[in-house]
């Protein structure tokens, strides 16, 4: 199977194949990353930006290593969204970058839909590293390759989503990615951090439960969302103490899950905010596995998107 | 072709005439002297000596009327001139507009009504009528002196684009502007609920990560001016209404007495939430776009009594302006040169909407709710007419457009109906071979 496709933008529109295909080529890298010589030269000539508009100092390493592991050649540009008064700079960016003739941009913006702005405007591919609240498609294949790691399966697993959903592009490509392998997702967190119509969101809809330990009452997995601290000039919620206690996962709430539960968290964590510290370093908690999928499944994003081919799996 | 511009006496024959205020399309003649009509004749054909203009197979209405348009000068010339703007006007039909005051300088002073004037005057190419601002520099505080605004020429006043969230300021306006008959303009949103927002909000700006505004917030507004105008008895007229819960504030209020007259725009009208998936900057507009349901009340209230007029609410923006990500780019679209066909072709040959009723709610709709004297189709008026022939197949094309900006979602689409040209006073004006 092959990919064939410009951009990643985001998971709403790429079928479950193309998942899988993402999936199963992240696993071979995966198996990469564990040789003594780590890198391949899959993209060698290949010359990929990294754009990043909203500073991310995890995402980007993740990036920049899967880059190098595949033998591509980076160039970086960051700018932090508050000296960004108005947009022009995007599209003054975006035409630097179409007169370096770059083959992959990998954007990190604060507007959405600023990736499909992108898209219409370079030839070059774009791959979505986060855009606004709305989509963030690399996080959300990473946590999709954590669990089936772990399941073998998406078909007929839980998966519970806490925190603010409203502002949470991990959660939109989360839903949208795990519905469509066949898991179930339901949500939760305070109506205030609750976008309308949230039950409609992925295929197949999702369960809103603003109780959390009814929320995580028989979940096969957990995905607690950072909250935006600094984000909270209306304060959606009174405090962070309130938080806590409220929506906080401590080992205690945490009892409310079945014990193979599997704890994620995108990071970075505000421990003893949405997350208590013994649960983050818990048995349960999967957090930095994560960080290792990151960046196998990135190398598989970008394989793909330059139009790398994978061997076809008779067996799969 | 005849060079009709210099012609002081002539008949127009061939055509239907649309008279909006008897509400009948029907064959006709009409007589222009001296830039007024001077004569209706409801045959096709007239006897006569006179040169005569034929009009065989089109449709004449009295000239649109728009009482919503930003002209952006003085002060946004790279957006919009009074020159472009009003070329743009009677590319779409109208002869006169009624532009908006958020200039820069505002329309705050008589001194910047005086210069609005002068140049209508010498580079205008329709009528212009002027809004002067509530408040000074549209700052929601101190009012602006409505009486001398008034004597330099202003016929309505207004903060569109801002809500006067101050209450006791806003209850203040309207007595004042009871006091000079002058209509108060509003724009109405409750800024707290709207803080930030990019379009409606729903599942649609769920599924697409852009901060919604809920209808809610439109709402509240109207609910909170037309108790206002209750209390003072002034005239408010509440600008591009967009949901279904103002439309029944607005219809109980009508009911009640309450002097308050509405308009919608075409894109509110025959545009939905949905397009924004593209999350092209062109479809950003404020109010923005709402859903089908809003679309459906919206087409009901046209035929009820709800919505007095329609105005395009042309608001023209640069390419630059436009070309950010979504939610840097300013809203507003240009409506003055499609108004006319979309509409036509969205809701008249859809059998939504009579002609007639759509030809009502772009003449003396207007002109009811401002109180200007054009939109008649009578003897003694200017001779301010529309030529439009309502069965050509056009497509909009971006080559087309007389408006500095080109700021549209709908260059590309295919219209029926278009505008031919405009008689001003009995002068011909048209770039429409
Ligand atoms: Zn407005």
């Amino acid at each position: 199977m092959q990919f064939n496709r410009k951009d990643l933008l985001g998971l709403e529109d790429l079928s479950a194949e193309h998942i899988k295909l993402i999936l199963d080529t992240g696993d071979n890298f995966k198996e990469v990353l564990s040789r003594k010589i780590k890198k391949v030269p899959a993209l060698r000539g290949v010359t990929i930006a990294n754009v990043f508009y909203e500073p991310s100092t995890r995402t980007r390493m993740s990036f920049e290593l899967a880059e190098k592991r595949l033998s591509a050649d980076i160039i970086n540009f960051s700018k932090a969204t508050s000296s960004v008064k108005k947009g022009e700079t995007l599209r003054d960016t975006l035409e630097n970058i179409k007169a370096m003739k770059v083959d992959i941009v990998v954007m990190r913006h604060g507007s959405s839909g600023a990736h499909k702005f992108a898209s219409e405007f370079l030839d070059a591919s774009i791959v979505n590293a986060g855009d606004g609240r709305h989509a963030h498609p690399t996080q959300a294949l990473l946590d999709m390759m954590t669990l089936r790691e772990h399941w073998g399966t998406f078909n007929g697993k839980r998966v519970t989503i806490i925190g603010d959903i409203l502002h949470s592009r991990v959660a939109r490509s989360n839903i949208w990615g795990l519905t469509k392998m066949g898991a179930k997702v339901t949500v939760c967190g305070p109506p205030t951090m609750m976008p309308v119509d949230v039950e409609r969101l992925g295929e197949g809809g999702v369960r809103l439960e603003y109780d959390l330990r009814k929320a995580i009452e028989g979940a096969d997995a957990i995905n607690i969302l950072r909250i935006q601290l600094e984000r909270q000039k209306n304060s959606l919620f009174p405090s962070s103490r309130e938080y806590f206690e409220v929506f906080g996962v401590s080992s205690e709430v945490l009892k409310a899950a079945p014990p193979d539960c599997i704890v994620m968290h995108p990071g970075p964590i505000n421990r003893g905010v949405e997350i208590a510290q013994e649960v983050a370093d818990g048995k349960q908690a999967v957090i930095l596995p994560q960080v290792t999928n990151g960046v196998a499944v990135r190398m598989a994003v970008l394989f793909l998107i330059a139009g790398g081919k994978v061997e076809e799996d008779e067996n799969s | 072709m005849v060079n009709w511009k210099d012609k002081k006496e002539f008949w127009i024959t061939g055509a239907k005439l649309a008279d909006p205020e008897a509400g009948k399309i029907k064959a006709g003649s009409i007589l222009v002297q001296k830039g007024l009509i001077s004569e209706i004749q409801w045959q096709k054909k007239v006897e006569t000596e006179l040169p005569v203009f034929d009009c065989e197979g089109f449709l004449i209405a009295p000239g649109f009327i728009d009482i919503h348009t930003h002209l952006r000068e003085p002060g946004n010339e790279d957006k919009e001139t009074i020159a472009t703007g009003t070329a743009a006007a009677v590319a779409g039909g109208y002869t006169s507009i009624l532009c908006m005051a958020n200039t820069d300088p505002v329309i705050d002073d008589p001194s910047v009504v005086e210069y609005v004037n002068r140049r209508a005057q010498t580079d205008g190419n329709c009528r212009v009528y002027v809004t002067g601002a509530v408040t000074k520099g549209l700052d929601g505080e101190q009012i602006t002196e409505f009486f001398h605004l008034k004597k330099a020429g202003i016929v309505a006043l207004s903060d569109d684009g801002r809500y006067i969230a101050n209450s006791s300021v806003m209850r203040t306006a309207l007595e004042y502007a009871r006091m000079l008959d002058l209509p108060v303009i509003v724009h109405c949103e409750d800024p707290y609920l709207t803080d930030e927002s990019q379009m409606n909000e729903s599942y649609v700006s769920t599924r697409l990560g852009l901060k919604g505004a809920h209808a809610a917030s439109e709402e509240i507004a109207v609910a909170r001016d037309i108790r206002l105008a209750q209390l003072t008895g002034a005239r408010l007229h509440i600008a591009h209404v967009s949901t279904e819960g103002s439309l029944e504030l607005i219809k109980a209020a009508k009911k009640k007495g309450v002097a308050v007259t509405a308009e919608v725009s075409p894109h509110h009208l025959t545009l939905d939430e949905s397009l924004l998936e593209s999350y092209d900057r062109n479809l950003k507009v404020n109010p923005p776009l709402r859903g089908l349901s809003d679309i459906a009340a919206l087409r009901t209230a046209l035929n009820d009594g709800t919505i007095d007029c329609i105005a395009t609410d042309h608001a023209p923006h640069t390419e630059i302006d436009k070309q950010v990500e979504f939610n840097f780019a300013p809203p507003g679209m240009t409506g003055l040169e499609t108004s006319f066909a979309q509409l036509h072709t969205e809701l008249v040959l859809n059998g939504k909407f009579e002609l007639i009723d759509l030809i009502r709610m772009l003449t003396t709709g207007p002109a009811g709710v401002i109180g200007l004297s054009g939109g008649k189709l009578a003897a003694g008026v200017p001779a301010d007419l529309v030529l439009i022939d309502p069965k050509e197949e056009w497509v909009f094309k971006k080559e087309m457009i007389r408006s500095k900006a080109s700021n549209t979602p709908l260059i590309g689409k295919k219209f029926t109906g278009r505008i031919k040209g405009v008689f001003l006073e009995g002068r011909w004006c048209s770039d429409v071979s």
